[in-house]
């Protein structure tokens, strides 16, 4: 293993300097992994994700990472987390729509078992017909594991989230998972100009004497393959004990709440709240409504916006209070089912003036002009 | 009943129960946890001084308090862990009639646990009934445990919780310190014997 120099997650985050570099988001992903000084990496390669299966390889042989393997495909390679994880050591994967969809159940159990594991989800199309375009489904399926979600916009924000996603994921009054999600190709194969930390200065280990709970013996026989099996028992104890288990996971998603105002500024970016249209939008489709924006403001109508970055814990109160005074409410989403337009819905009070749309899927591109044409629609609708 | 995702709010009081069939995680309702130099009292952010204070009167006034110590004070696992104990033991012993019952063990025990002279944190009420403890105090349990108890207690029982967290403290607990060391420890055992002198 190379020598590492190690700061605090504090140092790196908010006040290392920066050097301009330009390159995709999986390699700005990559980047944060090497600095995120990860013991142990596991990966089974799909698209859009292949590349950072490769680029941590690369890491792996050039001995920033401890140990690195390929899994047998994604229900392997989350159980592997879920067992390097309760051991007590810092974990990394990623994975892609249908290999999103087949680790479903060990997602639910990372929460369950406090493991602040990080794993990037680059979304795609899911189901038939197959599809491996950008999309932003996957989150819908992954809102009520427990886990921590961040909705990631550009490279950029692809490199910070994730060491972000370190800081608080390994609080010890949180520590539960993070997903870092962004929309595949979209950020994975974009070139841009990304603003690095010194590759020289890596995160300070994990120390799993920080833990909630106690790490766990993997290698002393007998190994224990799950955290106290409180279900098996059919009485009230046992319910009541599982029911108080839940409770306190959703407990550390709030307790997260002040670790994201301190290391990402909040959960979310605003631009002109008082404008009396507001584009509420995450990962991509920030993007495109940063652009809509910008142009109906040329127009004359006035349009503000907010970018989500963070999925769960939802900024209910927030979001709520943004909402108090505009006058329409338009959600754009790179997805056939619209769930952030349904969450939104459900924290404001007036919803009837949340609109859902444009939501374009499956691989197709969300101009800014439909975002602006939309938004003069819904106006004279409104009128 | 319990709320998964709720709207912040402060208004929420964690005191003593029974509270409820299922009672909620307050940090789901708002409760936050203290910074440095502070602790909770039934909710609300309190300079430490007073928290030790309230503990030492809490602790002085009850009928049958008791000491919950977990496993990180009740194995010598390091220095640190053995200054804890030995602190917490100093305590206890400055308290009368506090007992001491130790929770060993995180796993559920079938078909049940002796609550006279153990606790579990999946069902730690049969101890709190069992024992008929008013007021408790945790020290040395691992935070997802104490939170797990500290829910349960505050549900079914009527016992006034203390939880003191080596860590960040506990929103679950009537009363909670915060970076609990050894010397903390040694600083509320002070409290502890002024208020009882004062008081003679």
């Amino acid at each position: 293993m190379k020598e590492k120099k190690t700061v605090s997650p504090e140092y790196m985050i908010l006040e290392a300097p920066r050097e301009k570099k330009f390159m995709i988001g999986n390699e700005a992903l990559a980047e944060a992994v090497k600095r995120a000084n990860v013991d142990v990496v596991v990966v089974y390669p799909i698209t859009p994700q292949s590349e950072i299966s490769h680029l941590c390889g690369d890491l792996w042989v050039a001995g920033y990472i401890k140990d690195y393997y390929r899994g047998e495909d994604e229900l392997h390679v989350m159980a592997s987390m879920m067992g390097a994880a309760s051991a007590g050591v810092r974990t990394f994967t990623a994975t892609s729509g249908p290999g999103t969809l087949r680790a479903m159940e060990p997602f639910a159990c990372w929460a369950g078992y406090r493991l602040p594991i990080v794993c990037p989800i680059m979304g795609r199309g899911i189901g038939t017909p197959a599809n491996i375009q950008p999309d932003s489904v996957e989150i819908f399926y992954l809102l009520e594991t427990g886990m921590i979600i961040f909705h990631v916009e550009s490279p950029q924000d692809f490199f910070d989230m994730t060491l972000q996603a370190y800081a608080i994921a390994e609080q010890p009054d949180v520590h539960i998972p993070v997903i870092v999600f962004c929309d595949g190709f979209f950020v994975t194969h974009t070139r841009e100009i990304v603003e690095t930390t010194p590759d020289d200065e890596f995160l300070l280990p994990y120390n799993s004497n920080l833990s909630p709970v106690p790490a766990m013996d993997m290698e002393a026989v007998p190994v224990r393959m799950a955290r106290d099996c409180l279900v098996i028992k059919n009485n009230f104890i046992s319910y009541n004990a599982n029911a108080s288990w839940q409770q306190e996971v959703r407990a550390a998603q709030h307790r997260a709440r002040k670790y994201i105002d301190r290391f990402m500024g909040g959960p979310l970016e605003v631009i002109n709240p008082d404008a009396e249209v507001l584009l509420m939008a995450s990962g991509s489709a920030a993007a495109q409504a940063r652009v809509a924006m910008e142009i109906a403001q040329e127009e004359g109508i006035d349009v503000g916006m907010v970018k989500i970055k963070v999925i769960r814990p939802f900024p209910v109160a927030e979001i709520a209070k943004l909402c108090e005074k505009a006058k329409l409410i338009m959600v754009p989403e790179f997805n056939f089912i619209g769930w952030l337009a349904k969450e939104i819905k459900a924290v404001v009070n007036n919803n009837s003036k949340v609109f859902s749309g444009p939501n374009v899927f499956a691989g197709m591109t969300m101009p800014p002009e439909v975002i602006v044409d939309e938004i003069k629609k819904l106006l004279k609708l409104t009128k | 009943m319990s709320t998964l995702v709720s709207l912040p709010s402060s208004s929420y009081k964690v005191v003593a129960g029974p509270e409820a069939y299922l009672s909620p995680a307050a940090a789901s309702l708002g409760v936050v946890l203290p910074e440095n130099g502070q602790g909770l009292i039934e909710g609300e952010i309190v300079p430490e001084e007073i928290v030790m204070e309230i503990i030492a009167k809490k602790l002085l006034t009850a009928k049958n308090p008791t000491l919950f110590p977990g496993p990180l004070v009740l194995w010598a696992w390091s220095e640190k862990s053995i200054e804890k104990a030995t602190a917490a033991q100093k305590l206890a012993a400055e308290v009368p009639g506090m007992r001491i019952i130790p929770m060993p063990d995180y796993r559920p025990k079938y078909p049940m646990i002796n609550p006279a002279i153990e606790i579990n944190p999946n069902h730690p009420n049969l101890t709190i009934w069992h024992n008929n403890i008013d007021v408790c105090m945790f020290i040395g349990v691992h935070c997802h445990y104490a939170n797990l108890a500290l829910k349960i207690i505050r549900g079914g029982t009527d016992c006034y919780t203390i939880a003191l967290c080596g860590e960040f403290g506990h929103e679950d607990a009537m009363i909670t310190l915060r970076d609990v060391s050894a010397e903390k420890v040694t600083k509320l055992t002070e409290v502890v014997k002024r208020v009882k002198k004062e008081a003679l």
